[in-house]
């Protein structure tokens, strides 16, 4: 089973979502205030995640290309509600944490990025640990920008005291502002990685999710295009 | 009158006080995607509040006469989306039939808005929060007014600093970044307003 290994490496580390992909940026930014908050909602999508991933890849042979978003868009809301309901009954406190964010996992692009790009074009397995591998680097993602932020807005990481008693902590990062310069150092230091690489000759490869290589250009290129470009389906057809 | 002082409440809250794109963080990806030029800015900012007013009028309808009715309103995230993606089409042809100079104002971005996640966000927002639909309305459209003026205010920044000199690592996102971080720094100066 290397290829449930590779799909899982692939997910944590090679093309991590959030690190590597940049894609779904408001949930990253929204619920990251602490550690905990990041590890539900990273946690919550993977469980879409790999499980639309396995749908969706069940029923590639049969969603004809034309209709295939709306398909996956119907797949991926169904999960979200179950899974919502499944928050209210058993975990309600996280479920108010992360408020109305639950809902919006159905507009991660995320999520409908595997889906067009992984899941419809491979079989069941490796879909399913490819949703998994993605979803878990998601959630370290999540899980790593709340604890930095949580660390420096209150100076603790899931609400355990790390720092001493003599540290004043700078509130503002738990606060609106803070997710934007904590995700603008986040991205200078990825930029600054690419630019080492490319002075040093290596060829940085450009990695093609289903939405787009950037989420940033969401507009230009990316997710909301592919609703429209019905053209693109056909391909997958062949 | 207590009723328009609510409103106009609503319409400052919503707009300015918990700001769409820079305290809750919706609609972020055109927020940083379409901003490079005052005049797409607030082309997006008028095609948001356009769909966003109408789409929280209709999901607000929906949910009234046919969920709750129905006793199926755990089915709305499903619901919302489809409606959604559905009346951004429809609005698109027929803006492209009746109204062509509004088309060709509002035509290129509309395709953009299914996917912001701002349009969801109102929607969901208005039945959690049980507005009523004039409430839910008025809400959808301060909400995308407080989206259009942090798009245009961001655009009119990086207008100004498009050719200043950035560190090498910080060019692109990153600095936008930081713009939008000051800029949520100053909204927050609006928090004490309500």
């Amino acid at each position: 089973m290397s290829k449930v290994g590779e799909r899982l490496y692939n997910g944590l580390i090679k093309e991590n979502p959030t690190f590597v992909l940049t894609l779904g940026m408001c949930p990253t930014l929204a619920v990251t205030t602490k550690a905990v908050n990041g590890l539900g909602m990273g946690l919550t999508t993977a469980a879409v995640l790999a499980m639309s991933n396995l749908i969706i890849s069940l029923l590639r042979k049969v969603i004809p290309g034309r209709v295939r978003i709306p398909a996956f868009i119907v797949i991926i809301a169904s999960f979200v509600t179950v899974i919502q309901l499944l928050l209210q009954a058993y975990l309600p406190s996280l479920n108010d944490a992360l408020g109305v964010y639950i809902p919006l996992i159905v507009v991660n692009c995320i999520i409908l990025g595997r889906a067009e790009s992984y899941a419809y074009l491979n079989p069941p397995v490796s879909s399913l640990f490819d949703g998994i591998g993605m979803g878990l680097g998601f959630t370290a993602a999540l899980t790593c920008i709340g604890a930095v932020r949580e660390l420096i807005s209150a100076g603790t990481v899931f609400d355990i005291n790390v720092l001493p008693e003599s540290y004043v902590p700078i509130r503002i990062f738990g606060l609106a502002p803070g997710a934007f310069f904590v995700l603008a150092a986040l991205t200078a230091l990825q930029n600054y990685a690419k630019n080492k690489a490319k002075q040093r000759g290596r060829n940085v490869s450009v990695f093609m999710s289903g939405c787009s290589e950037d989420c940033m250009n969401c507009s230009e290129t990316g997710c909301s295009k592919s609703f429209y470009d019905s053209e693109a389906g056909s391909r997958n057809q062949q | 009158m207590e009723n328009i002082r609510d409103m106009l409440l609503l319409l400052v809250g919503s707009s300015l006080v918990s700001n769409v794109v820079l305290s809750q963080f919706l609609g972020l990806c055109p927020f940083l995607g379409v901003s490079k030029k005052i005049k797409t800015a607030s082309g997006m900012g008028a095609a948001v509040i356009f769909v966003i007013t109408l789409a929280s009028g209709v999901a607000g309808l929906i949910y009234k006469f046919i969920l709750q009715p129905l006793n199926i309103e755990y089915l709305q995230t499903i619901v919302f989306i489809l409606v959604i993606a559905a009346l951004v089409q429809f609005v698109e042809m027929f803006l492209r039939k009746a109204m062509p100079s509004l088309y060709e104002a509002l035509g290129v971005y509309l395709p953009l808005i299914t996917t912001n996640c701002a349009v969801l966000g109102v929607a969901i927002t208005n039945v959690q929060k049980e507005y009523g639909i004039l409430t839910g309305i008025v809400n959808g459209f301060a909400t995308a007014l407080g989206f259009m003026i942090a798009i245009v205010i961001l655009a009119g920044i990086r207008e100004k600093t498009a050719y200043n000199d950035v560190p090498e690592s910080f060019k692109g996102m990153p600095i936008v970044l930081l713009t939008a971080g000051l800029m949520a720094i100053a909204f927050c100066g609006f928090s004490g307003l309500l």
